[in-house]
């Protein structure tokens, strides 16, 4: 009876500790969203921003960020899909790719703001871009690319092996049974965890604050080796740098929404995909 | 004949797709040594292991990275400690004790929680979680470890959850059956028998946990206050690597010993996450060949 009494005790704290976890969360989004909803308008959400940010609206950042992440999926979908579909379809046992598997597993846990690093050396510098979108978006391809190649990977496992065979034996070549009978039930997948990749791409701010990210630049960008503002870069700014930072609180939080309305909204996008996916295909 | 030219023609695309991220791994490593070999010889690399970073100066700058390797390894030891508790609980209860309705609503917060910007937490941090801590403890600004620690184990808490809770619903069912056969109680079966068996998981995850706070930059940046001192407590200002870099980079000179220092600093934070990440995989890896 006593240990009855025990277990009960112990579970009512586990679940103690794990609500109080949630009740965080939500509490976190709460906050942003109380504080953040009086100040989205029209006017905030497609103004440039006046007197440093103190007034006006963050429509160049906002037009920053989803620059980035297109240029992101532009370079890192193709390449990250092509990786996974060499290690799932093509590789062997072998040197290369134990080679291959080891340096995903280095890119994953590369910090990223030593991926700002390599950027800046690489990109900004070396092969002179300036600090651009363009070496932005490439820099912060190379951070998510593992997390593609890893869940597009994965996707592709996830197609019975027996559809290969049955193409195969019936005379398709290797890349014919690929593009037919594999890439078609493998790519939604592969599309949700490259999208949630790319979704915490747009909210970090490490690799493009020393890549592209203006501080102040009210005008929108010409070209990709323009520097833009960036909503993440523009928060933080708004939250550490300016000199009347408690004035302009509104216009912190209202930025802070934009941004987790943005990456929700990929998420939300990847995580629909996904479960659409679920009910159609099962093995 | 002309369909095997394209079977191999498209082969090597697919191959050399897959290089290119041995190439970026390659290319980090000469990038950040290119920028940083220049500092060995002058000033040279005993500068590295001064106990002062104070890289601006008019007298004489000096470059130690003691203080910002201790700041990491301060923030980084307690945010471990912070949610490791929550991390491993939250694993246990979703896995074994919660309802099929709670699972289902577990999940997508978690998830939620590591799709909020690092830069939105470290905010909220600012404004709420700064002055609590101030409070609390009765300090002159509450821009602490503790404080920058408080929302790291958060950021880790994620992690920790979804690959322990992995571990632990992958322990095979026979186990269980077999301790309650023997007469154990479903709390002994958990905490004797069924951890036990998830623990090499459970270790690999907090260590994954571990990698992420390290190199997490935003938050570190904006609620620890970035005081570049050798402290070993949880209330004192710290200054971390990745702040270091982040704050520093866009005000030095290219080219500068203070430039080449803050690629040092990349080289070290670098090596540090990548011992982490192989280790925990190795673990991760061993116990996945187990099973």
């Amino acid at each position: 009876m006593r240990s009855r009494s025990a277990q009960t005790m112990i579970y009512w704290l586990m679940r103690a500790f794990t609500y109080f976890v949630l009740i965080v969360i939500a509490y976190i989004i709460f906050d942003i969203i109380r504080n953040g909803m009086p100040v989205l308008s029209w006017e905030f959400l497609t103004e440039s921003p006046r007197k440093s940010g103190a007034e006006g609206g963050i429509l160049p950042a906002i037009v920053g960020t989803l620059l980035l992440v297109l240029g992101t999926m532009a370079a890192a979908l193709p390449l990250g899909m092509a990786s996974a579909i060499y290690l799932s379809e093509y590789a062997k046992r072998g040197r290369f790719t134990e080679m291959l598997r080891l340096a995903i597993l280095t890119l994953a846990g590369v910090p990223s703001i030593v991926f700002g690093l390599f950027g800046l050396g690489l990109f900004v510098l070396f092969l002179n871009f300036g600090a651009s979108i363009i070496a932005g978006s490439l820099t912060l391809a190379c951070m998510v690319l593992p997390t593609i190649i890893v869940s597009s990977e994965e996707a592709l496992q996830g197609v019975p092996q027996s559809l290969r065979e049955g193409s195969l034996a019936l005379g398709a070549t290797k890349w014919e049974t690929i593009r037919k009978n594999v890439l078609p039930y493998a790519i939604p997948g592969m599309m949700t965890g490259s999208i949630l990749g790319i979704g915490r791409a747009a909210g970090e701010t490490a690799p493009i604050l020393l890549t592209v990210a203006a501080f102040y630049l009210p005008g929108l960008p010409d070209s990709i080796f323009d520097q833009v503002m960036a909503l993440p870069y523009h928060l933080y700014v708004l939250a550490t740098q300016h000199p009347s930072a408690d004035l302009v609180r509104p216009m912190q939080y209202g930025t802070a929404l934009v941004l987790m309305i943005l990456v929700m909204t990929v998420n939300l996008a990847a995580v629909l995909i996904r479960s659409r996916m679920r009910k159609k295909y099962r093995w | 004949m002309k369909s095997k030219m394209k079977e191999k023609a498209i082969k090597l695309v697919f191959t050399s797709a897959a290089s290119t991220a041995i190439l970026i791994v390659a290319l980090i490593f000469l990038f950040l040594g290119n920028e940083a070999a220049p500092f060995a010889k002058v000033p040279g690399l005993s500068e590295l292991f001064g106990q002062k970073w104070m890289p601006v100066s008019f007298e004489k700058e000096s470059f130690g990275l003691l203080p910002l390797i201790t700041g990491s390894l301060l923030v980084t030891f307690l945010a471990t400690i912070i949610a490791v508790p929550f991390g491993v609980c939250g694993a246990v209860y979703i896995s074994e004790v919660a309802s099929r309705f709670e699972r289902e609503l577990f999940k997508p917060f978690i998830e939620l929680l590591a799709g909020i910007p690092s830069v939105v937490i470290g905010f909220f941090g600012l404004i709420v979680l700064t002055p609590i801590v101030k409070d609390v403890f009765g300090l002159y600004s509450g821009l602490t470890a503790l404080t920058g620690a408080l929302l790291l184990a958060l950021m880790a808490i994620p992690t920790i959850i979804t690959i322990s809770e992995d571990a632990i619903s992958n322990v095979p069912k026979s186990y269980k059956e077999a301790s309650a056969a023997l007469g154990a109680s479903e709390l002994q079966t958990v905490w004797k028998v069924t951890v036990p068996a998830a623990l090499s998981g459970i270790i690999a995850a907090v260590m994954l946990g571990m990698g992420r706070v390290i190199g997490e930059t935003m938050v570190v940046m904006m609620v620890t206050g970035n005081a570049a001192i050798v402290t070993g407590s949880p209330f004192e200002s710290v200054r971390t690597m990745t702040a270091t870099i982040a704050a520093e980079m866009g005000e030095v000179p290219f080219g500068s010993d203070h430039y080449r220092a803050l690629f040092w600093v990349g080289i070290v934070l670098l090596i540090m996450t990548f011992m982490l990440n192989l280790v925990s995989h190795r673990v991760l890896k061993k116990y996945q060949d187990k099973q």
